[in-house]
């Protein structure tokens, strides 16, 4: 049976009228620590021009975002600040992790260093390079609104799913045997995403 | 020209004098230290404290002591420049703090705390500078990984579903 429908009405699934909004919609928060920074901002001035995928609203409020750019190096006393600002955002919300250093650490392989933001807080994409040029940022965030376009629900639930830590385990062998070697740590205060730590000093491991 | 002779015989230690290209450098006991850098701001008009900072010698070819510590001083009406050197051992490893003398060692001093460990005897707020509260080494020391012991990934993990 036909169903006769008035003018100016049309019908879709509440999913994909919610995503086509948010996707459209993105407020960006810049968490910009490093040069990538400077490419973030030029990817939002005039001649990169963000504004055409609807994200051009920088806000410097966390509650007022619903997408998370990190760009730049995360160190570790920033990283508290990091995480904190991340659950500080409401749903839904995103995060894109933008450069090498962001990524994975980079060049600064220091013990200041966070080796990767997606160790500690979830990341939905990666943008490469060093820093990356703003045609990238552009393309990560059009895949951004792909990504909320094809997996998007109103209630959040593709989000659910989500219970592992997405980066790697910080605890490999290098890292263990260094780690081996310091008085300090109480090994029940390390947490590991793969569970317990092996004790240091302990049987055969490391 | 400040007088190196001069100088000993006032602080009543001796001082090692060496040069290299423009730089005058003395080396004094750790224990005249103050009283040198006293002299040097009172008496001969080296008003500015420019740096000070530390080296950790470890490992060192030919060194004697674990710790350098360097005072950079300038005299801004002469521009004469002169470089103070002095030596540390663990594990006390102090000194006597030098903002009695120019208020800006406070941060050089704490610096030099948070990197090297080394403490300042009387300084008003000796705490970490750079590293957070809770670091418990002095990662410029030449016994410290590059990579740290595992403080960078001391941190709790935020799953998606779990933020």
């Amino acid at each position: 049976m036909a169903v006769g429908l008035p003018e100016n009405v049309f019908l879709t699934r509440l999913d994909a009228a919610a995503n086509w909004a948010r996707s459209n919609s993105l407020w960006p928060m810049p968490f910009a620590t490093a040069c990538c920074g400077i490419e973030l901002m030029a990817t939002a001035a005039s001649r990169y021009d963000l504004a055409r995928f609807g994200a051009e609203v920088m806000r410097f409020s966390p509650r007022q975002c619903d997408l998370l750019i990190v760009a730049g190096r995360v160190v570790m006393k920033m990283l508290p600040v990091l995480q904190r600002i991340w659950l500080q955002m409401p749903e839904p919300k995103w995060c894109i992790s933008m450069g090498a250093c962001a990524c994975s650490g980079g060049v600064f392989d220091s013990y200041a260093v966070v080796q990767g933001v997606d160790r500690f807080i979830p990341v939905d994409m990666y943008v490469p390079g060093c820093p990356p040029r703003p045609e990238q940022l552009l393309a990560a965030i059009i895949d951004m609104q792909e990504k909320i376009r094809a997996t998007g629900t109103v209630m959040g639930r593709e989000f659910m799913a989500r219970t592992s830590p997405m980066g790697p385990s910080p605890f490999d062998a290098d890292e263990l045997l260094r780690i081996k070697d310091a008085s300090f740590v109480q090994l029940g205060g390390l947490s590991s995403p793969m569970g317990s730590v092996p004790r240091a000093g302990g049987s055969n491991h490391g | 020209m400040v007088d190196a002779l001069e100088l000993a015989a006032r602080i009543g230690s001796p001082l090692t004098e060496s040069t290299f290209r423009d730089n005058r450098r003395m080396d004094v006991a750790a224990t005249h230290i103050l009283p040198l850098l006293t002299t040097l701001k009172n008496d001969f008009g080296f008003n500015m404290l420019i740096d000070l900072t530390a080296v950790d010698y470890l490992e060192y070819e030919g060194a004697r002591d674990r710790f350098g510590v360097v005072y950079l001083l300038l005299n801004v009406d002469s521009g004469e420049r002169l470089i103070l050197r002095t030596a540390v051992n663990l594990p006390e490893a102090t000194l006597p703090t030098a903002t009695g003398l120019w208020r800006g060692a406070d941060w050089m001093e704490r610096e030099v705390f948070d990197m090297f460990g080394i403490r300042f005897a009387g300084h008003p707020d000796l705490r970490r500078i750079l590293m957070p509260d809770e670091f418990t080494e002095f990662p410029l020391r030449k016994d410290y990984p590059v990579k740290g012991r595992g403080e960078r990934h001391n941190f709790p993990v935020i799953t998606r579903a779990g933020s």
